[in-house]
C-alpha cells in the first residue's frame, strides 16, 4: 500500500509579509461589513471589490506576467485565499476564474483564449461560472449528455447545464459536453468548451432559488447555440482529463474547511465572558481542528507549488474539512442557547442561520462525500 | 528529504523490522523490556538523533530525525526512543552527561520538588506511570518551584520503584519515589511536557499508518460474499474514512516535530493542537479498523490489537484531550473574537 504524505510547506517570508498587507487592506475594505454577511463566505458578490482585489495584484498571482499574472508562489496565493476567506470577504466575482478556470485555461487553452480572457480574470473583471452538472449527470459527470456538434461557423450546442453558480452574472462559462458518441460512451468523446455568455444565442439562463431563499445557482439551457470554433479548450474528445484536472483545483483550497469560521468567531464573541469549561474545551478543540486542517491544506498548496497533481490529496482535506465545517453549528447549539434567525439583531442567532441554512451544501458541491471516498478509496488500492 | 535522511529512514525500517518483529511486541506487551531491540537501536545511534552531528547526531534537519520516530510508532515500538532522544537533547543543551541506556522524563508538575541544601541541591518527590523504571538508565526530571524551572538528571538508584504497573497495551508504566541530595541540576527554559507531546504525537501518527496498512490489506484478503470486503462500497468508504484521520494525524505529527525546534511559548498551542488532534484520529481510525476486521481482530491472537491497544494508551499519556483542549480554548477565548484568526495562522 502506498502511503500518503502531505508535504510540509516550506517557510516563506514572502507570504508572510503580504498577510500583513492583505489584513490592513480587509480591515479597510471590509469595515462595514455585518456578521451576517461575512458568514457569506465566497458565495458574496461584488465586482468592484474583485476589482481592488485585481489591482493589488492578488488575482491570478501564480500565472505567467504575459498573461496579466504575477509569477508569485502557491505560498503567497494561498494567504490571499484563506485571509479573504477568514476575513468574510466577498470574493465570489473573482473566486471560480482565479481558482480554477484560469487553471485550466493556462494549461489546456489556446494562446488567444489565454491572452484575451486570463488578463481580464486577474483584473477582477472576468466572471466565470462552472458548466460540469446536469440534471441526469450529477456525481455521474462522465453521463453527460449536452452536446457540441462541429459545424462550419463552429460550434452549435444543445442541452442543459445545472446548479451553475454565478451564471446569471457571469462573463464565461467553462462548459463540459459531448463533441462525439453518446452517453453510454462515458469517458471518450468529451471536451470543455469556453462560452461567452454575453455573445451566445440560443443560450437561457434561469433561475433556481435555494432553501435560504437566495439566488446563487441556475439552470443554463442551450438550444442550439452557436459558439466559434475558437472556443474548444484543449483537445477535442480529451475533456475528461482535462475536467479531472480543474476538479483538482476546484477541490484544492482553504474554502473546503473555512466555511464556518464566522460562527465560531460568533461563538468565541458569545462565549467571552463564559465561565464554562465545557465551552473552553470546546472551542479548543475546533481550534485544534482548525490548525490541523490548515495544515493538511497548505500541504496540497506546496503540491501545486512543486508541480504535482493534489487530486487524490486534495479529495482528503475536503472530506476531512466538510465534516469539521459542518459540525461547527452542531456544536455552537450546545454552547449557546439560540434561535437560528437571519433577520435577528443577534449576531449569533443571524450567523448561526446562514450557517445552517448552507451546512448540507458543502459535502454536495465540488463532489460529493461519497464521491471523494470513492477517490481516496482508489487511492488506497480498494477499487 | 535530504539524502541522508533517507538513508536513515531506511536503516531504521530494516532495524524495527528485524527487532520489533509481533514476537517482540507481544513480549513487550507482557511486561518484557526488548534487550536486543534496545541495543540496535542505540547501536545504530537512534538516542542521539536529536544532538548536532558533533555530538553524535545524524547531522539531519531535527524533522527528519524526527521521521524516524515515526517509523518507530509505525512497528508499534514500546521503548522509550523519542524520550531518550529528548532527554539527551536537553541533557546536552544543559551540559550534564547523557543519558546512560534508555531514559525517561518525568515533567513538571508531576510531584517533584527541588529545595536548596546547604549550597546543594535537594530532589524529593514521587512520580507515576514511569516507563520501565527498573530497566532505564536515566531519568530527567524537571521542576518549577520558587528557584524557577530546572532539570534534573539522576542516575541509576537515585530513584526507587514503589509500585509496577502497565498501561493498557502492556507496556511497563511504574510509581517510583526519589528523596536526597542531587548534583546533576540544570536551570531549564523549556517545557517537557510540551516536548513528550509532540512525541507522542509523533508517534502516533507513525502506528496509525500501520492501522490503515493492516485494514487495507485485511480487506483486500478477506472474501465474503464471493468478493474481497474491498469490493464493498461501505467498506471503502470506512477505508477512506480511517484514510483521513491518518492524514490528519500525520500534519499533526509534522506539526509536532516542527515545534519541538520552536521555543516552548511560540509552539505551545501548535503542539498542543497537534497532540488533540492525533488523540481523536485514534478514536475514530481505531473504531474503523476494528469493525473492518471483524471478530479476528478482535482476538488476542491477531495483531491488531497490539497496534490499537498501543495507541489507546499513548494517547492519554502526557496529558489528554481535556488538559489540552482547554489550554487552547484558553488562548482562543482571551484572543477574542478579532483575534482568533490571526492566532490560527500563528500557530
Ligand atoms: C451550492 C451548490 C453549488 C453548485 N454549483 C455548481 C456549479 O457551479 N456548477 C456545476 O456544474 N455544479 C454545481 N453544483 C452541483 C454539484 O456538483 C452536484 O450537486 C454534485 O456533483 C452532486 O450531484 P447531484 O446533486 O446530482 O447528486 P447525485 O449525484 O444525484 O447524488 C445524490 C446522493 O447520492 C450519492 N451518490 C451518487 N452516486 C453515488 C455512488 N456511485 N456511490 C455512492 N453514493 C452516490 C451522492 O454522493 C449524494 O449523496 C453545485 C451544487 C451545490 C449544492
Amino acid at each position: 500500500m502506498e502511503r500518503f504524505t502531505f508535504p510540509s510547506p516550506p517557510p516563506s517570508p514572502a507570504a508572510e509579509a503580504l498577510r500583513a498587507e492583505v489584513r490592513a487592506f480587509l480591515a479597510g475594505a471590509l469595515a462595514n461589513r455585518t456578521p451576517l454577511e461575512r458568514s457569506e463566505s465566497w458565495n458574496g458578490f461584488d465586482r468592484d471589490f474583485s476589482r481592488k482585489m485585481g489591482a493589488r495584484g492578488w488575482l491570478g498571482m501564480t500565472w505567467p506576467k504575459r498573461y496579466g499574472g504575477h509569477e508569485r508562489s502557491a505560498f503567497e496565493r494561498y494567504v490571499i485565499v484563506e485571509e479573504t476567506l477568514a476575513a468574510g470577504a466577498p470574493v465570489l466575482a473573482h473566486w471560480i476564474g482565479d481558482r480554477q478556470s484560469g487553471p485550466t485555461l493556462l494549461k489546456f487553452g489556446t494562446e488567444e483564449q489565454k491572452q484575451t480572457v486570463l488578463p481580464r480574470i486577474a483584473a477582477g473583471e472576468a466572471v466565470f461560472c462552472i458548466g460540469m452538472s446536469e440534471p441526469d449527470s450529477g456525481s455521474d459527470l462522465a453521463a453527460t449528455r449536452t452536446k457540441a456538434a462541429r459545424v462550419d461557423e463552429g460550434w452549435r450546442i444543445t442541452g442543459t447545464k445545472i446548479w451553475t453558480t454565478n451564471a446569471h452574472r457571469s462573463n464565461y462559462m467553462i462548459l463540459f459536453c459531448r463533441t462525439s458518441g453518446t452517453p453510454a460512451d462515458r469517458h471518450a468523446g468529451t471536451s470543455q468548451l469556453l462560452i461567452d455568455l454575453e455573445n451566445t444565442p440560443g443560450m437561457t439562463v434561469r433561475p433556481i432559488i435555494d432553501l435560504a431563499g437566495q439566488h446563487h445557482f441556475n439552470e443554463v439551457h442551450f438550444e442550439d447555440a452557436l459558439v466559434p470554433a475558437g472556443a474548444l479548450i484543449g483537445t477535442e474528445g480529451e475533456g475528461w482529463h482535462q475536467v479531472m484536472s480543474e476538479l483538482a483545483f476546484e477541490r484544492s483550497g482553504p474554502e473546503r474547511f473555512l466555511s464556518s469560521i464566522q460562527l465560531i468567531v460568533e461563538l468565541i464573541r458569545a462565549l467571552q465572558e463564559s465561565e464554562s469549561d465545557a465551552a473552553r474545551l470546546a472551542i479548543g478543540r475546533l481550534t485544534a481542528h482548525l490548525i490541523v486542517l490548515r495544515r493538511l491544506s497548505r500541504g496540497v498548496a506546496a503540491m501545486l507549488e512543486a508541480g504535482a497533481n493534489p487530486s487524490l490529496h486534495a479529495a482528503i482535506v475536503k472530506d476531512v474539512g466538510s465534516i469539521f465545517e459542518q459540525s461547527v453549528p452542531e456544536i455552537a447549539r450546545t454552547l449557546v442557547e439560540a434561535e437560528p434567525d437571519k433577520a435577528s439583531t443577534s449576531d449569533f442567532n443571524a450567523v448561526l442561520a446562514n450557517i445552517l441554512l448552507n451546512a448540507p451544501s458543502w459535502s454536495l458541491r465540488g463532489g460529493t462525500r461519497e464521491i471523494l471516498r470513492g477517490i481516496i478509496a482508489r487511492g488506497l488500492g480498494l477499487r | 528529504m535530504s539524502e541522508t535522511a533517507s538513508l536513515l529512514a531506511d536503516a531504521a525500517t530494516r532495524l524495527f523490522e528485524e527487532h520489533l518483529d509481533e514476537d517482540a511486541i507481544r513480549r513487550a506487551a507482557k511486561g518484557a523490556w526488548l534487550v536486543d531491540a534496545w541495543t540496535a537501536i542505540e547501536a545504530m545511534g537512534l538516542p542521539l538523533a536529536l544532538l548536532s552531528e558533533d555530538r553524535g547526531g545524524f547531522g539531519v534537519d531535527p524533522s527528519e530525525a524526527l521521521a524516524l520516530l515515526r517509523v518507530a510508532g509505525f512497528y508499534g515500538c514500546p521503548l522509550p526512543v523519542g524520550e531518550t532522544m529528548l532527554a539527551n537533547r536537553v541533557l546536552a543543551n544543559a551540559g550534564l552527561p547523557l543519558s546512560d541506556g534508555a531514559a525517561a522524563i518525568v515533567p513538571a508538575g508531576a510531584g517533584a520538588a527541588l529545595s536548596r541544601e546547604g549550597n546543594r541541591w535537594r530532589l524529593a518527590g514521587t512520580a507515576a506511570r514511569v516507563p520501565w523504571s527498573e530497566t532505564i538508565g536515566t531519568l530527567l526530571v524537571e521542576t518549577a518551584g520558587p528557584e524557577g524551572r530546572h532539570v534534573v538528571r539522576l542516575a541509576k538508584g537515585q530513584w526507587r520503584t514503589t509500585e509496577t504497573a502497565a498501561n493498557v497495551a502492556g507496556h511497563r508504566r511504574d510509581t517510583i519515589a526519589f528523596d536526597g541530595v542531587v548534583d546533576a541540576v540544570s536551570p531549564f527554559n523549556r517545557d517537557l511536557l510540551l516536548g513528550s507531546a509532540a512525541l507522542g504525537t509523533i508517534l502516533i501518527a507513525g502506528a496509525l499508518d500501520r492501522v490503515l496498512e493492516l485494514t487495507v490489506d485485511h480487506v483486500n484478503e478477506r472474501v465474503q460474499f464471493g468478493r474481497a470486503l474491498a469490493k464493498f462500497q461501505a467498506v471503502q468508504h470506512e477505508c477512506a474514512e480511517i484514510a483521513g484521520e491518518v492524514a490528519a494525524a500525520g500534519a499533526a505529527a509534522d506539526i509536532a516535530a516542527d515545534g519541538l525546534g520552536r521555543p516552548a511559548d511560540a509552539a505551545r498551542l501548535a503542539i498542543a493542537s497537534a497532540k488533540l488532534r492525533a488523540g481523536e484520529a485514534v478514536g475514530r481510525a481505531v473504531g474503523f479498523a476494528h469493525q473492518l476486521h471483524g471478530a479476528i481482530g478482535f482476538t488476542a491472537e491477531h495483531r491488531l490489537h497490539l497496534f490499537t491497544t498501543a495507541l489507546w494508551a499513548w494517547r492519554e499519556e502526557h496529558r489528554g484531550h481535556g488538559y489540552w483542549a482547554k489550554l487552547i480554548g484558553d488562548a482562543a477565548l482571551a484572543a477574542g473574537p478579532d483575534g482568533f484568526w490571526p492566532l490560527v495562522t500563528e500557530a
